[in-house]
């Protein structure tokens, strides 16, 4: 495997009217290709800050972002984001919902358009292609949105918060959902979610980070017995082994402990 | 999901959903019968006021004085007023338009220039921009240069604040989005700013209809040759009330057909870019 991703001691500090904010300090960590990291951490801790920081919609203000080798510079073409809402929009069909990205990027060749076709295709919304955002469930609102995402062929898919949206049973089912195809596209991926289960249940490798400033608290590595023929296990699947529950055990201290020390 | 009512070949509706939209139609017809009931009682009781004599007709003016005067002015040049005062007010309400957007989307593009022109934009808002007629006469001259100028000066300002607030309160994380593709600012604006401010620009349209029409009367009023603007002044000065009231009418009723007319196209457009029925 491959390092895809380097951060090095990645701090940033910004200036808001009644103060500098110191949001995150020194970070760093790697990812494979191939990998699902997770990111947890209090609330308003920075994890969303951290991710536009990789992203390179914010700059940081010390340490460097590798990506593939190169430093990040801006905003990169070989990252692929999911916010919390699916943000798709409401006077575009779904077809022309998830081709934005290569409109916007003036990448709409005959080969980048067949590949989105065959995404839809392949996750069931090619015969909903030219319905309406508000004619869908959020359920497929979300897969939409994670096909537009992947349109743009990005080697790194930062999540933040993509499924909080989501009532309960839709958010299990399209955890489950996007995880496969993430693992079926060999994408790599940061998840950042405050929802522990949703983070052990999708993740290779699980960050914990401290309180504001954010820092590395720990990193754990979540081991569960893969599905037969495949090298990974499904959300659901995982949420059904004895070893969920210790990981959340684990996890939920190393958060509680901060807590209390507030 | 709820059921659609059936057109034909579709399931019978139960006798409580018939109920229900028997009296839902009783309601929105007895709405419709009060409102003429109310046109035709106060025209008759004018009238008859007036033919009683209990109102004075020459000043009041009276309902078939105002019938009669209508006959006269269509072989005395009505469709040329009322197609000036119509050519004026489209005119300043499509250059307001316009230009309205463009200054709004350039201070959309910096926000260094909208902090700047803050003060200026609500004082100029402030203002009551018949005071500028004068000036406005001098610097476009006497004519209809001189009304057009006044109907934009109306509706300009106002358009830029309503779209300027409506463009900076987009979603920002649509904005975000965008960004993540790496999308100019020009392309934000293209793609998420203007169309999800749709219904900004069809409100402000909706509001400026009216203002610019208030412009091309007052300009009118100051100014001019022709108009129904011109027939109100024109009819106050000789003192024939039955002219000034018909041209009044007559404004009401292109006000309302101008009106109708933009939400008319609101609805066409949004039909037109969304399913999402208005």
């Amino acid at each position: 495997m491959r390092e895809l991703l380097k951060l090095q001691d990645v701090s940033l500090t910004y200036q808001a009217e009644n103060g500098e904010v110191h949001a995150l300090d020194s970070i760093s960590f790697t990812a494979q290709e191939g990998e699902m990291i997770g990111i947890v951490g209090p609330s308003g801790c920075g994890k969303s800050t951290l991710l536009s920081v990789i992203a390179g919609l914010e700059p940081a203000t010390r340490g460097t972002v590798l990506l593939g080798g190169e430093p990040v510079n801006g905003v990169s073409e070989k990252i692929g984001y999911m916010l919390q809402k699916d943000n798709l929009l409401n006077w575009r069909t779904i077809r022309s919902n998830v081709l934005l990205g290569l409109e916007i990027r003036k990448m709409l060749t005959k080969e980048n358009v067949e590949y989105v076709e065959n995404l839809l295709e392949t996750y069931g919304l090619a015969e909903f292609a030219d319905k309406y955002p508000p004619q869908l469930s959020g359920g497929m609102r979300q897969r939409a949105a994670l096909i537009r995402t992947l349109a743009t062929k990005p080697d790194l898919l930062l999540l933040d918060e993509a499924f909080s949206a989501l009532d309960y049973q839709t958010r299990l089912t399209v955890t489950d959902d996007v995880l496969s195809i993430l693992r079926r596209e060999k994408k790599t991926a940061l998840i950042v979610t405050h929802d522990i289960p949703e983070s052990i249940s999708m993740s290779d490798r699980i960050i914990v980070l401290s309180d504001r400033p954010a820092r590395v608290k720990s990193i754990h590595k979540m081991e569960f017995p893969p599905r037969p023929g495949q090298s990974y296990a499904l959300p659901l699947e995982r949420r059904n082994t004895p070893a969920f529950g210790q990981y959340f055990n684990l996890i939920w201290k190393e958060l509680d402990v901060h807590v209390e020390t507030r | 999901m709820w059921k659609r009512d059936n057109k034909a070949g579709q399931e019978p509706l139960s006798p409580e959903r018939v109920a229900y939209l028997q009296a839902r139609n009783r309601r929105r017809w007895a709405i419709r019968l009060c409102r003429i009931f109310i046109l035709i009682s106060l025209i008759a009781l004018w009238e008859i006021l007036a033919r009683i004599g209990v109102i004075d007709s020459f000043i009041m003016s009276q309902p078939s004085r105002i019938l009669k005067t209508l006959t006269n002015l269509k072989n005395n040049g009505l469709l040329k007023h009322l197609g000036v005062t119509c050519f004026e007010t489209l005119t300043g309400f499509s250059l307001g338009v316009i230009l309205g957007n463009l200054v709004a989307l350039i201070l959309w593009w910096s926000d260094f220039l909208s902090k700047v022109a803050e003060p200026y934009l609500v004082v100029l808002n402030a203002l009551p921009k018949v005071a500028l007629g004068p000036v406005i006469i001098i610097w476009a001259g006497a004519g209809m240069q001189a009304i057009i100028v006044m109907a934009l000066a109306i509706s300009l300002i106002v358009t830029v604040l309503e779209m300027l607030s409506g463009f900076l309160s987009t979603d920002p994380e649509l904005i975000k989005m965008a960004r993540t593709f790496r999308a100019t600012r020009y392309q934000t604006f293209t793609k998420i700013i203007f169309p999800s401010n749709l219904h900004t620009l069809f409100n402000s349209l909706k509001i400026n209809i009216g203002l610019s029409l208030v412009g091309v009367i007052a300009g009118e009023f100051l100014v001019s040759k022709a108009g129904l603007g011109y027939l109100i002044v024109y009819g106050g000065q000789v003192f024939q009330m039955d002219l000034v009231m018909t041209s009044v009418l007559i404004l009401a009723v292109v006000a309302a057909l101008l009106y109708w007319g933009v939400t008319k196209l609101e609805r066409l457009v949004l039909n037109a870019v969304s399913h999402t029925k208005v």
